[in-house]
């Protein structure tokens, strides 16, 4: 049995049955981080920040939300809008959030990818990553639900019915997972148990999935160096602080962080107050009415690249791209065969393009997601969705060229 | 090692970020949305005319396009007798319009005597009073802000006719009349018409009397209920001791609304969430002229001077977007501080840094 003995203070208190001062240095002052890192590396902790705010903002609205059919849509608009004590900034923040946080974890994936931090003992965390990624989607999807507006109902509709398989007609399959033949009180009711149970617990786990995958590797660093930790550490620890090629994480590498989040608020916030209806469509300010389908149906944003991918095709060759965009950036890690695991300008050309033409072109196929699919933007989508798909089945032979640098 | 070029990467980060947003906010809007212009809320007949000639450059285009003509002889013959008589009957309607808003142009620049005008205000009131019954589906609204919230063109048309100066003719005709119909034969000359008129403005109230929800209720009350506002189209819904006198009142209201649905077709929407939903330039061109977005809606033109318009919009924010004001007087507080704790976690980060280099 462990010896405890009195304690000299509450924190040797604390120390007894807690090693917090151990855990302060695991998880703190002696987590190592190079030094050769940008501001890129502190959008993890932006979407860290980004998601407890999600978490509170959430357990505000869920003390008056109603998963009713009924009551649902003027919970959000009348009683959390209109009388609860400041419920509408907890709505909006919540609601902008959601939308920035797609951004965000587009910057992070994109860091990844433009530095190669999927590689080399780091493919856990990138697929841990694309797991948050999943479950993120999740989340934005089922949350875009609970308002019950026009958006909820059809994009609802619509996604539900992607389900079907195309010509599998697997109705029935689309009949279980709404628990009705349309979207009804059924399905509310189990979008709400997912967005605010399920996925969110999921997500934890996920978060601490991926922070635990981060362990060993550690980040990598923007000249994709193999540092030696034990031997920097020491270093530092010996008070060679500036020679030393590591920093603590707290507080040297969390003063940055801080930094990062602080200039980033100032955005959310003028985001939040000034400029929130990109994060809030319109239409679902109408409430759902299964009689009247919308002129244009159209996910969020942060969707619209994928839905282009399904829909300039017929519809069974449409939903298998589309399934293959959904997964792909998963096996990234195993479809660059390059033995570098560093930044893409050091790559060569071949990886470099494929980089900003990857980027460019899933913006181009956010803005046709959106647009309606007729003449030009029809035309350009259906480009855009070849050349996704091309650029993927690409990878693998073009990395294979590639020489150590 | 490489060299730290962080303000490069922010501006690709904030370049990459702004080009999406502007293609996904502004320039898909752009398509998706018509664009209208404002008329400024002057009725002198430019839009209506303009429609009737469109919907006449659709026809004479259909007669010749390759796309709608029928291979079948019989069939053929058939369409283009249809394109033609609706070519004759636009053709009339033009010159109609035409003829109506030059009429409107000339009673306008009468001057009116509203000693006269008051006498023949009598057949108004006969209709439009405070509890009037229900005609047609709605209620005659209450006249008493008229001369506020009216243009003084389309008053001068609505006695003129109903059905045109709203532009909604296209639902009526020698079968079915507007329930107002009957007014031009009570109101018929130029000077009447011009002496009703001048009564109207010259005994409205004072314009600062004119609150939003008055506005509201005299302009569009009678066809839209605006729930978050407490608003039934029989006025503002009373608090009611017994659930029995409710639900009596709740009765008479779903009866109202199957009368507007039979006078118009379907139930006018509830507007409380309609500051959110669409865009305040699409509701100031929509209640300038309904047929701009919805052609052939059975919404008709309300007539209203841009103030009124105006007012109608805010009180629709009243109802929707309520806590703006106080939104608008946080979001300085909440900045200022965030500004300072940015400033803080750089002096912080500063600090802490000065030993690494
Ligand atoms: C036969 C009954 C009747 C008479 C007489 C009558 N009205 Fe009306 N009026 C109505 C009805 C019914 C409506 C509502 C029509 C609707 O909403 O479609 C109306 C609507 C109006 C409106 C509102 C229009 C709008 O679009 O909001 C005005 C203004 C008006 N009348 C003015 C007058 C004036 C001025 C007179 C007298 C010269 C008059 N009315 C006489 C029945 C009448
Ligand atoms: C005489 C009845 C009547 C009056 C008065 C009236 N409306 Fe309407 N309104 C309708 C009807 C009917 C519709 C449904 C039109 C449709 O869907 O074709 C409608 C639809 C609308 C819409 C929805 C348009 C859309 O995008 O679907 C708005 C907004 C609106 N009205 C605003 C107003 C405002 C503001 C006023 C007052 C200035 C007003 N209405 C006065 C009958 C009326
Ligand atoms: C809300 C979700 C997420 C959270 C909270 C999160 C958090 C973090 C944190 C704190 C770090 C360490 C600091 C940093 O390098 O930024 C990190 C690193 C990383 N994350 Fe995420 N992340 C999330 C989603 C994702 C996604 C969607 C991906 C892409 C698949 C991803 C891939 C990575 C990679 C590759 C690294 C390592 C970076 C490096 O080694 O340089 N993460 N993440």
């Amino acid at each position: 049995m462990a010896n405890f003995k009195k304690a000299t203070s509450i924190k040797d208190w604390l120390n007894q049955r807690l090693a917090i001062e151990k855990v302060e240095k695991v998880m703190g002052s002696e987590y190592w981080i190079p030094k050769n890192i940008n501001f890129l590396w502190a959008m993890g902790m932006v979407l860290v920040i980004t998601f407890a705010m999600l978490l509170v903002s959430g357990i505000f609205l869920l003390m008056y939300y109603q998963p009713n059919v009924d009551l649902a849509f003027d919970s959000v608009n009348y009683t959390i809008m209109r009388e609860v004590d400041f419920g509408w900034l907890w709505r909006h923040v919540h609601g902008v959030a959601a939308s920035v946080v797609f951004l965000i974890i587009y910057i992070h994936m994109f860091t990844g990818i433009y530095y190669g931090s999927y590689k080399k003992g780091r493919e856990m965390i990138w697929i841990s990553g694309m797991l948050l990624f999943v479950a993120f989607s999740a989340e934005a999807f089922s949350g875009y639900m609970l308002p019950w507006g026009q958006m909820s109902y059809w994009a609802g509709m619509v996604i539900t019915n992607l389900f079907a398989g195309g010509s599998l007609h697997a109705d029935g399959f689309v009949e279980w997972i709404r628990g009705d033949y349309v979207p009804a009180q059924a399905f509310l009711g189990r979008f709400f148990m997912l967005h605010v149970l399920l996925i969110p617990l999921a997500i934890t786990g996920l978060i601490g999935l991926h922070f635990a995958a981060l362990r060993i590797p550690h980040v990598n660093n923007q000249d994709g160096e193999e540092i030696d930790f034990d031997a920097e550490s020491k270093k530092y620890l010996a008070g060679d602080k500036a020679g030393s090629k590591v920093m603590r994480f707290a507080n040297d590498f969390m003063s940055k962080d801080m930094m990062v989040v602080g200039v980033y608020l100032v955005f959310f916030f003028y985001l939040v107050f000034f400029n929130y209806s990109f994060a809030m469509d319109p239409v679902n300010f109408d409430p759902a009415d299964g009689l009247k389908t919308p002129a244009h149906i159209y996910p969020e944003w942060y969707f619209l690249w994928s839905y282009e991918i399904l829909r300039p095709f017929s519809v069974d060759l449409g939903l298998i791209l589309f399934a293959f965009a959904q997964v792909i950036f998963v096996l990234l890690p195993f479809l660059d065969r390059s033995p570098n695991a560093i930044a893409a300008n050091r790559r060569g050309p071949m990886f470099m393009i494929w980089f900003w033409l990857m980027l460019s072109n899933m913006i181009v196929l956010t803005a046709m997601g959106k647009l309606p699919p007729e003449g030009i933007y029809s035309s350009i989508g259906f480009v855009s969705a070849i050349v996704f798909v091309a650029q993927w089945l690409a990878l693998p032979f073009i990395t294979s060229f590639e020489k150590k640098v | 090692m490489m060299k730290n070029n962080e303000t490069l990467i922010l501006a690709v980060i904030v370049f990459f970020s702004l080009v999406t947003y502007f293609l996904v906010e502004p320039f898909a809007h752009k398509v998706l949305h018509k664009h209208v212009d404002s008329k400024d809320f002057v009725y002198d007949g430019t839009d209506d005319i303009a429609q009737v000639q469109n919907t006449i450059t659709k026809l004479e285009s259909d007669k010749t396009d390759q796309e709608k003509i029928q291979k079948d002889e019989e069939k053929e013959t058939l369409r283009q007798k249809n394109i033609l008589e609706s070519i004759v009957s636009a053709k009339s309607k033009l010159e109609m319009k035409k003829t109506f808003f030059a009429d409107l142009k000339r009673i306008s620049s009468l001057k009116g005597n509203a000693t006269k005008g008051k006498d023949l205000y009598v057949s108004c009131t006969g209709c439009h009073y405070d509890g009037a019954e229900a005609m047609g589906g709605v209620f005659p609204p209450t006249l008493k802000n008229a001369g506020l919230i009216y243009d003084k063109n389309y008053l001068i048309g609505i006695i003129k006719d109903p059905a045109i100066i709203s532009n909604v003719d296209h639902k009526f005709d020698e079968m079915v009349l507007h329930p107002m119909d009957s007014v031009k034969y009570m109101v018929s000359t130029d000077e009447d018409i011009a002496n009703v008129v001048a009564y109207i403005l010259e005994t409205a109230p004072k314009a600062e009397s004119l609150t939003p929800k008055i506005a509201y209720e005299n302009a569009c009350g009678r066809c839209h209920a605006l729930k978050y506002e407490n608003w039934t189209q029989l006025g503002t819904k009373p608090i009611f001791k017994h659930k029995k006198d409710e639900l009596a009142y709740d009765i008479k209201v779903l009866e109202y609304e199957d009368a507007i649905k039979v006078y118009m077709g379907k139930l006018p929407p509830d507007l409380s969430m309609y500051t959110r939903s669409r865009s305040q330039d699409f509701l100031r061109t929509f209640i300038e002229n309904p047929q701009n977005h919805l052609a052939g809606t059975a919404m008709p033109r309300t007539g209203v001077t841009a103030d009124t318009a105006e007012k109608v919009l805010e009180h629709l924010k009243d109802a929707g977007d309520t806590k703006r004001h106080e939104r608008e007087e946080i979001a300085i507080y909440v900045m200022i501080y965030i500004v300072i704790f940015a400033i803080f976690a750089f002096l912080w980060k500063k600090q802490v840094w000065r030993d690494l280099h």
